[in-house]
């Protein structure tokens, strides 16, 4: 960040570099965060620093499924209404709420990650050993796979498939066809490919 | 940059990163342009007509606009996705080590038309040579990036005395460049045993043809040493090791049963007796 204005108190710039920290933060939008909060009442700004300092606090991974959480285990792993013989692996805990908000009742696993050899993460920086520890045979029935739809995700997946395939469990992955909303014209050609691989009888 | 604000080209996607709400930066291969990077807009959104295009590791044709920090796409047709070597993760891997070579290899914004032909030939081998050759292909690829890049390494004469080496046991010295005779070696700092079977292997790949290399059949160890010395050079030069090796390395630790066919001894013939059969080829 560039030098602060001297006329700038210090308490103020001080706030202002911890906005700048955050992602998708530029100086300008630090500078205007700061100032809004400075106008607010003080029980205003109370509230948001102890939200933050709650969220640090209290939530940390779930230590079956590794998603985010105040309870441990989860409110979804300790459910009763939950199919316990399925298990959706997906990369981020966001990604969680994405699934969410279909009909999916089972179990989850969060990667924390996407294999990416050139940025250097791999296998074991991903919680992989995590969900290898959780799958018992007899409890567990089928693993999808719910990584995202791009180079990174489908490496993680390829890579997941051969570790579990030996196991004994069935692994499926998530279809890859046309988004709704999209464009056939402007569709690429694997994603084509895949879409009429994929392609069902209408009745 | 052309004087126009638009322009077209082809590229190969080397890699992206993620930037902001939705969008991507990539660092893209250009014959006419080399290596540089342009931002892609919105391309995280499911609905994005750009997405699918833009994966690294595709062959597409772009249309960029000129911008005041990095340049824009506004159009994206894949060229060749080269389907195979995405679904098959041995490849992949093997790919992405090659795309990472070359992006720390190259620098910004220096046209190379032989560079961005051997990388998009590289792309198409590996997805369409045998199991036990892909491997064969990524050291093909580093020798003749090293040459195009001028850190071609000298592996004909000792680079202390300047004889020519003797058929026998010699050594290659990364940090001087190449090798040594066991004459000369004591005086360089770090040298590796250099079998004679891996120098004649480092010469094909140095002189011949690509078509030549479908002759070689190696045994596991001298496949090692030969990727060894190669690597080593490659750090070397680079100054740092390469991230994708590892995932390279950590996928033949984990599937040694079925990985790695290339170690497959051929059946028909010993190695020694091929390798001196495609040198002898060579004029050698």
């Amino acid at each position: 960040m560039r030098e602060p204005l001297p006329s700038i108190a210090a308490p103020l710039t001080r706030l202002i570099e911890e906005f700048y920290k955050l992602p998708g933060i530029g100086p300008k939008s630090a500078q205007r965060l700061a100032y809004y909060l400075l106008r607010t009442p003080a029980s205003e700004a109370q509230a948001l620093a102890d939200a933050i300092l709650e969220v640090k606090e209290k939530i940390r991974f779930c230590s079956v499924c590794q998603n985010v959480t105040d309870a441990d285990p989860c409110r979804i792993c300790q459910s009763d209404s939950r199919d316990r013989s399925v298990v959706c692996v997906v990369e981020e805990p966001m990604d969680i709420v994405a699934v969410e908000r279909t009909r999916y009742r089972g179990l989850y696993h969060v990667l924390h990650g996407a294999i990416s050899p050139i940025d250097g993460i791999g296998p074991e920086e991903l919680k992989v050993a995590e969900l290898l520890k959780r799958l018992r045979p007899d409890e567990v029935k089928e693993i999808i796979l719910a990584t995202n739809p791009n180079l990174e995700g489908e490496a993680t997946a390829m890579y997941l498939a051969r570790l579990l395939s030996p196991l004994g469990v069935k692994v499926t992955k998530l279809a890859r066809g046309l988004p709704a909303g999209g464009d056939l014209e402007y569709a690429d050609d694997i994603t084509l490919t895949r879409a009429l691989e994929g392609r069902q009888e209408v009745n | 940059m052309p004087a126009t604000r638009l322009y077209k080209t082809e590229a190969v996607v080397l890699r992206q990163r993620k930037l902001g709400e939705a969008d991507c930066i990539m660092v893209l291969y250009s014959p006419a342009y080399g290596k540089f990077e342009a931002k892609a807009r919105g391309v995280r959104k499911t609905t994005s007509r750009l997405a699918g295009h833009i994966q690294p590791l595709n062959r597409c044709l772009l249309q960029l606009a000129q911008g005041h920090v990095s340049d824009v796409v506004t159009g994206c047709q894949t060229l060749d996705s080269f389907r195979r070597l995405r679904e098959d993760l041995e490849r992949l891997s093997r790919a992405l080590y090659a795309v990472e070579l070359l992006e720390k290899m190259t620098p910004e914004h220096v046209p190379g038309v032989p560079t961005y032909r051997l990388l998009v030939e590289t792309l198409e081998r590996l997805e369409t040579a045998p199991d036990s050759g892909i491997d064969i292909a990524v050291r093909y690829f580093e020798m003749r990036l090293l040459d195009l890049s001028g850190f071609r390494p000298e592996i004909m004469v000792c680079l202390a005395c300047g004889l020519p080496l003797r058929p026998q046991e010699n050594f290659f010295a990364p940090a001087s460049g190449g090798t040594l005779c066991p004459a000369c070696a004591p005086q360089a700092l770090v040298t590796r045993d250099l079998s004679l079977n891996a120098l004649k292997v480092l010469r094909l790949l140095q002189k011949g043809s690509y078509r030549e290399m479908g002759g070689l059949r190696m045994p596991p160890d001298l496949a090692d040493e030969v990727e060894r010395h190669l690597r080593s050079y490659v750090v070397h030069v680079l100054e740092r090791d390469l991230r994708a090796a590892a995932f390279v390395e950590r996928l033949r630790r984990e599937a040694q049963p079925i990985a790695r066919p290339h170690i497959v001894v051929n059946t028909s013939g010993d190695i020694s007796t091929t390798v001196e059969r495609v040198a002898r080829d060579m004029g050698e």
